[in-house]
């Protein structure tokens, strides 16, 4: 397979076949468009929309079925709204409850424009914020519709007992995030993921009490069921039994959330994966952006081998720490607190003057990187290079006092010490930038219906909102306004214009898809190779991570898809998957997603190598500016990239979705 | 750092278990335990032995899908997740016991998985308040006290674990079922079903086999989250009340 890699460019054969093939990976195809969004004002497209969306008579609900898989924000709050509405629900989560969907672990907030502070916030201004933000590579009218709903949502919280925090006289109290300029977010402690998704969860608990949604825990959907091109069902394994089985609908939503664990190490669950979403995209669903990986600067550094997983610290933790570094490599073993002044290097103060250690999250990412790769990183060495920086508190711990600074960061110097067992008011914390959250994911229109009819998508699972970053609380609110007000709204449009013809569990090509799952599972316990599961992942993981992370160049992404390709080879000669199909079998659950994490890989990288420009986290070393600032390219690259599967021996095809900009002006990012 | 564990190995619901001795060499204190356990099942697939089973995601102590008995207790021996306890917490040469909870209404499906979905049915006997999506008054409509809001808070940071019914001599659910009455309990969005809620969460709770509350106490002490035992109190409280309303 390799060979294809450096032939094909130089010898293309049999032109007509290979009409537009580059590098031999990928071929362009027709553009695509959404042609949902009413062509009227931004600000009354969604009204309209909702308006011209076709109902379902109440009555008529009930006999129609939607299958939703996944149960955190966007799932969880679809599940309980259409529950609500009176349609028949299959709920999936591979959990063994709802209530443990990854949303949970979210910590800082979620954006409303709701403008309590009376700072100058409005809808206009978070769509405006967001869309820059995500450095224009994300749709204006998606994006428009977030920041409209956005405070509906907080109302529905409230409304339901999420306990936010408040002020004394009662009412609810915001702070700014992110570096955002209004204080539009909204929280509960650090804990705002958990409470927004135990209201989503006690909602959904309460219509399965109802009897409109039927849950599936520890079940896990490994195929989706198309028959006639429509979505109409899926193929789950339950994962306790082993058995496999058929779950037939009108409609399938898929908020299985992202794909970070491509990367082994991030801050993602341990579980979480791309399954769901890649299984729809090798049925044909297009997926958009997938190198669009967003890089968090503020996590614990890895201490060693054993490390299965990352964990960020908040990071508000830039409001008072200063971050450092030894100038010169020899001190960088020493203990820091002998490190006098002179000998420090505070380089984002040094080099971005005005914002200083509050640069965005892509840019503070990127510095600690290169001064790592300097070899002037800190704490334990993994491979060749200590991978960490400092996050300094002496100098809040003199101004403000070990009680002031206590008060305001104890929670998360308690975390930290029992994670690394060093205490942050004597010596200063180490940090690292690791994968928090995918941008990309299946392309949908404003519907959020893929490409597929009757397959929608959810949640950081479709690519729609943040382009190629994003903010700080935004990601609770895109999953809470698709789940609760967005896909209730569409998916009722699509269902209107049913009914679809019944099917049958014996139709050749459900009978088909299942067959395909029962092989699949086989295949994997019959490899009966020397190597883990685990230890493909974190090879895999290591790939990703040098040539697809912070930093990519052609050089370096071709080396990687070369390595990803033999690396897939002998994962299906060489892994070993012990135990039967019959039973819980959590190395076999990990297999299938692996070998899914695979394929994913090669994508993201395809993707990476073709946008030759640098944007939000994704820096392209050869569009840089003459500093050595990323280079966005605006005249080539103002679009979407929504791939389209090119089966088990092919090569996908390249759709473009130009992205057009009536209200926010481009303009390049500057924070020097 | 040189462990030996002895394990809980159960193949399913149906089959009796036993324990199991298996020894680590190089156990390092930065390993937090469910990175051990990582590693020993590395070994054990090395060595064409099925890993050991155990619930984990988040491994960040918030979602709640952990849950051991280390060394006779919940959790282990720190306050806190199993995935946040780290090696450090143990020594050189330590013989430690990992079994799964222990419960009528956690019922074990392999190793150290057990079924915790009695929780999920509990909330779904009354764990809500009852509010269709889109029909919500404006979030400032109803101010609610700074104080009532933080204490509604501290018991909402319940996570499901059921360390508190693996702590329990009677396997109580009291302080999980507790927590919930008491973070929707102090709002005012929970007050038109606060009669209803409590009385048919506690049927469904003792409709799951968990045991009634002794005050003992072992569930405090053992919550990785701290949830304090006056919430059971103000449980009994509110049960006391709603039968009085006639319920």
């Amino acid at each position: 397979m390799s060979d294809t890699l450096t032939e094909a460019p130089q010898a293309p054969e049999a032109p007509t076949q290979n009409a537009g093939v580059v590098h031999g990976l990928y071929r362009e195809g027709e553009p695509i468009a959404d042609t949902k969004a009413p062509k009227v004002d931004i600000k009354d497209r969604w009204t309209t929309r909702q308006f011209e969306a076709a109902l379902v008579n109440p009555a008529n609900r009930r006999k129609l079925t939607v299958i939703v898989v996944g149960t955190g924000l966007a799932g969880g709050a679809a599940c309980a709204t259409l529950g609500e509405a009176g349609y028949h629900v299959k709920s999936f989560c591979y959990q063994d409850s709802p209530r443990r969907a990854h949303s949970i672990a979210a910590q800082g907030g979620i954006n409303a424009a709701k403008n309590y502070k009376e700072d100058g916030d409005s809808v206009y201004r978070l769509f405006y914020d967001t869309v820059k933000g995500g450095d224009f590579r994300s749709r204006e009218s998606n994006v428009y519709r977030l920041a409209e709903v956005s405070a509906n949502i907080i109302d529905q919280c409230v409304a339901q007992g999420v306990p936010f925090a408040r002020e004394y006289g009662g009412l609810l109290d915001n702070r700014s995030f992110g570096g955002v300029q209004v204080s539009r977010t909204f929280y509960a402690r650090g804990q705002t993921g958990q409470q927004l998704l135990i209201g989503a969860y006690q909602a959904l608990e309460r219509q399965i009490a109802a009897g409109t949604v039927q849950m599936y825990t520890r079940h896990e959907m490994l195929e989706l069921v198309l028959v006639d091109g429509r979505a109409r069902g899926i193929i789950a394994r339950d994962l306790v039994t082993g058995e496999v089985e058929t779950h037939l609908a009108d409609a399938v939503v898929l908020a299985s959330g992202g794909y970070g664990n491509v990367f082994f190490l991030s801050t993602n669950a341990m579980n979480s994966n791309v399954t769901a979403t890649w299984r729809a995209h090798r049925k044909g669903a297009m997926f958009s952006n997938p190198c669009y990986t967003q890089i968090h600067p503020t996590c614990i550094p890895v201490s060693g081998d054993h490390q299965s997983k990352l964990t960020l610290m908040s990071e508000s933790l830039r409001n008072d720490g200063r971050i450092w570094v030894p100038k010169r490599r020899e001190d960088c073993e020493k203990d820091p607190r002998d490190i006098p002044e002179e000998d420090r290097d505070y380089y984002l103060e040094r080099i971005y003057p005005s914002f200083g250690n509050l640069v965005p999250r892509d840019i503070a990412s990127r510095q600690a990187k290169n001064v790592c790769d300097e070899g002037r990183g800190v704490g334990p060495k993994v491979g060749d290079f200590a991978r960490g920086v400092y996050l300094d508190f002496s100098d809040a711990l003199a101004r403000m006092s070990t009680e002031a600074v206590a008060e305001k960061y104890g929670n998360l110097f308690d975390m930290y010490q029992r994670i690394t067992g060093e205490s942050p008011y004597e010596v200063p914390m180490r940090i690292y930038p690791a994968v928090h959250y995918t941008m990309g994911g299946l392309w949908v229109d404003y519907d959020l219906q893929s490409n597929i009819p009757g397959l929608f998508v959810a949640g950081e699972a479709n690519f729609s909102d943040h382009g190629a970053n994003r903010l700080g609380a935004s990601a609770l609110m895109q999953g809470l306004a698709d789940g609760y007000f967005v896909l209730p709204n569409t998916i009722r449009d699509y269902l209107a214009h049913g009914p679809y013809p019944k099917v049958e569990e014996t139709h050749d090509e459900v009978v088909a898809a299942r067959t395909a799952v029962e092989e699949r599972v086989q295949k994997l316990l019959s490899v009966n190779g020397e190597r883990s599961v685990d230890s493909f992942h974190k090879e895999l993981g290591h790939i990703m991570w040098e040539y697809c992370g912070m930093e990519r160049s052609e050089e370096g992404l071709l080396k990687a898809i070369d390595l990803i390709r033999s690396l897939k080879d002998e994962f299906w000669r060489n892994v070993r998957v012990l135990g039967s199909g019959a039973t819980l079998n959590q190395s076999l659950e990990k297999a299938g997603r692996v070998a899914d994490f695979l394929e994913l890989g090669e994508l993201m990288c395809i993707d990476a190598l073709h946008r030759r420009e640098s944007c939000g986290g994704h820096f392209r070393t050869e569009s840089q500016t003459e500093d050595g600032e990323a280079l966005r390219d605006d005249q080539e690259f103002a679009y979407v990239a929504a791939w389209e599967w090119g089966g088990e021996d092919g090569i996908p095809t390249l759709h473009k979705e130009d992205l057009v900009f009536d209200y926010v002006h481009l303009k390049q990012r500057s924070y020097k | 750092m040189r462990i030996t564990l002895q394990v809980w190995r159960q193949d399913g619901p149906q089959d009796g278990g036993g324990m199991r001795d298996y020894v680590l060499d190089d156990v390092s204190e930065d390993m937090s335990f469910l990175e051990m356990l990582d590693v020993l099942n590395e070994d054990l697939i090395g060595r064409g032995e099925e890993p050991v089973a155990f619930d984990s995601d988040c491994r960040e102590g918030i979602c709640g899908s952990c849950g051991l008995v280390i060394n006779g207790r919940a959790h282990g021996p720190e306050v806190t997740t199993t995935c946040q306890l780290h090696m450090r917490s143990f020594h050189d040469g330590d013989v430690i016991s990992v079994e799964p909870w222990r419960a009528d209404a956690f019922p074990v499906i392999k190793d150290l998985v057990v079924d915790r979905s009695a929780f999920d049915r509990i909330i779904q006997a009354g764990g809500y308040v009852s509010v269709n999506t889109g029909a919500a008054p404006d979030a400032h409509a109803t101010p609610v006290p700074k104080d009532d809001a933080d204490k509604s808070f501290a018991s909402a940071t319940c996570i499901g674990c059921g360390a508190c019914v693996a702590a329990c001599p009677n396997a109580s659910g009291m302080l999980f079922m507790g927590a919930k009455v008491t973070h929707l309990g102090l709002l005012p969005q929970g007050q038109p079903e606060r009669d209803a809620r409590v009385v048919k969460m506690v049927n469904q709770h003792d409709h799951e086999g968990f045991g009634g509350c002794t005050n003992i106490g072992e569930c405090a002490a053992a919550c990785p989250k701290e949830i304090p035992l006056d919430v059971i109190s103000r449980l009994n409280k509110d049960l006391r009340t709603a039968m009085r309303h006639g319920h």
